[in-house]
């Protein structure tokens, strides 16, 4: 009889259980004391049946071993299935206009580090090509109710009177068809007013804003061309918005830098001064030289103040009550559903960005970029160049990430994020991987917390948006 | 499960799956939907050698250790693994016989 080991898994504790993240399967158990001795056995090494059997019941064994928490000779977890060729698209974002009246110096559209060649193209997306779009959309969404375009710029509001018209043709579309749609859109907040803020309310359109905290943090990056800054332009903006906007949840969208790492005061600003539901962090995406360039010791210094906004997520959720930090809830989404990817988002697959010439890139990040460029809504996707995007941005092509125990949520990283920093759209994003890491093992021991003293709070969980 | 608590969705599907699939049974029909006719492979328990619908063996209806199992002593195959003769002469010990007892062969590794 062969010997057992161990499976792969991520062991962790929270509220004082014991659990185990299944790798790659993403199920998450609760051990008990005899199944927990097993693994410990385990740990000096292999065993026969007959020596766990000394310290466990058969069936502690052949439950552990079942859920391929531990394993024999011969075991090979099964291939993560490859999405169908014609896996139907979900979400649309539409690039309305590539220009923007900010000059942000670390812009992934404009930046040093872009990746988008709108040379010889429109600036501006006209009527007929969204039209295209929209119609490209429902047609390549068959068979999925619910669908949803997302409007992206350059800056978004340079070109509402696009948005209404979209908005129309789509939500008549969808009640033709009887299908339900919703939009979302992510703007600078420069340009909103109160008739705008009047619409989107009434259509019940999400808004993102990009901003980056105090007026400090937020000027430093978040300019005009003339280098002013735009947070006074901005702030009684965004306090209507916030104040008459009330059919979405309306959430601030932070990008870090070098210069503007204060997690903590970025989020009590956004949320308590200004009122923000909820706040995302994301680090800037740039090659490494940059100045702005989060570094190594930078990076831990964030993980430390998230960690430290988690214990404050914690404390609200175990009161029941909702936290704004949105690194958590996606988180936690995640890993409440069991999400095991294989590609660490939906781009070029269930979602895919628009540029106003109407080509279609594998999402917003990538529009306007003649190498990414994956087809056109007028002819749809290019069947080979979305195969040769999927196949190598696929986790089973990234080797590093065969051993790592956080492959099910992170599946390698953004694209995009690859892309800039090592030409290669299917290369692991091998400069944070500590990171991940630490963030998913801080998010799991929440996660068990939450599930010993108050479990009921994870059903917020189970229908919140998985990446 | 008694020793495992399934926590999150995924671990509940887990379990479902475990459960729905204590035995094995051919082209096993969804819940409810019986009787069922097992097709696409043989109808009897002495298949040749075989790949399912995907090109391996992970689909196969009978576990691919039975096809083995008849090649191990039945049948004339010059190098298959186990052998009878010289290196796994007791591979078999434990399964008198084939259609009740061939869980308790084990896969071998040469």
């Amino acid at each position: 009889m062969s010997k057992y080991r161990l499976g792969e898994f991520h062991a962790f504790e929270g509220g004082g259980r014991q659990y185990l993240y299944l790798v790659p399967s993403a199920g998450i158990f609760e051990l008990d004391s005899p199944s927990l001795a097993v693994l410990r056995r385990l740990e000096q090494g292999e065993a026969s049946r007959a020596d766990l059997a000394a310290i466990a019941d058969e069936d502690v064994i052949d439950e552990l071993h079942q859920a391929h928490a531990i394993i024999t000779d011969g075991f090979a977890a099964p291939p993560l299935q490859n999405p169908s060729a014609d896996f139907p698209l979900q979400t649309m974002v539409m690039n309305l206009t590539n220009q923007c009246n900010l000059s942000c110096q670390y812009c992934y559209e404009f930046g040093e580090d872009k990746v988008a060649t709108p040379e010889g193209k429109p600036k501006f997306m006209d009527f007929d090509t969204a039209r295209a779009s929209v119609d490209y959309l429902f047609t390549s969404s068959a068979g999925r109710r619910a669908i949803h375009i997302t409007f992206f710029g350059g800056e978004t509001l340079m070109n509402f009177p696009l948005l209404k018209q979209v908005v129309d043709y789509a939500s008549t579309k969808a009640a033709e068809q009887a299908r339900s749609i919703d939009f979302s859109l992510t703007t600078n907040a420069t340009l909103l007013t109160p008739a705008i803020i009047d619409y989107l309310s009434e259509k019940s359109i999400g808004v993102t804003v990009s901003m980056d905290g105090s007026k400090e943090s937020h000027d430093k990056f978040r300019v005009f061309a003339n280098g002013r800054g735009s947070y006074d332009i901005i702030e009684p903006r965004v306090r209507a918005l916030l104040k008459n906007h009330k059919t979405r949840p309306i959430t601030a969208r932070v990008t870090m830098t070098s210069q503007a790492m204060d997690v903590l005061g970025t989020y009590k600003h956004l949320k308590h001064d200004l009122g923000f539901h909820e706040v995302g962090f994301a680090p800037v995406t740039t090659s490494p030289n940059r100045l702005y360039s989060i570094n190594e010791r930078g990076l831990d210094s964030v993980l430390d103040q998230f960690r430290a906004l988690a214990a404050e997520y914690l404390d609200h959720a175990l009161r029941g009550e909702h936290h704004g930090f949105s690194n958590v809830s996606d988180t936690l989404a995640e890993l409440h559903q069991g999400v095991s990817k294989s590609h660490p988002c939906g781009a070029g697959l269930g979602l895919v960005g628009v540029g106003p010439s109407g080509d279609i890139a594998p999402c917003h990040r990538f529009v306007d970029s003649d190498t990414h460029t994956l087809g056109h809504v007028s002819t749809g996707l290019d069947r080979a160049k979305q195969n040769d995007f999927l196949s190598r941005g696929h986790i089973h092509s990234k080797i590093d990430c065969s051993t790592c125990w956080a492959r099910p949520v992170c599946a390698g990283g953004c694209h995009h994020e690859a892309y800039v920093r090592y030409g290669d759209t299917g290369h692991p994003n091998l400069h944070y991987c500590d990171w991940i890491r630490g963030w998913t093992d801080t998010c799991l021991e929440i996660y068990g917390s939450i599930a010993a003293r108050n479990p009921g709070f994870l059903q917020h969980f189970a229908e919140r948006k998985a990446a | 499960m008694k020793h495992l608590r399934a926590v999150n969705q995924k671990a509940r599907r887990i379990e479902d799956y475990l459960a729905a699939n204590d035995d094995v049974v051919g082209l096993q029909a969804p819940a409810g939907q019986r009787p069922h006719v097992p097709m696409g492979c043989s109808l009897v328990f002495s298949p040749g050698w075989e790949v399912d619908s995907a090109g391996g063996t992970a689909g196969l209806c009978q576990p691919v250790e039975r096809d083995l199992y008849d090649c191990y002593i039945t049948c004339f195959w010059p190098a298959q693994v186990p052998d009878h003769l010289n290196n796994y002469p007791d591979w078999t010990a434990k399964c008198a016989a084939a259609t009740k007892d061939w869980r308790n062969i084990d896969l071998v590794f040469p």
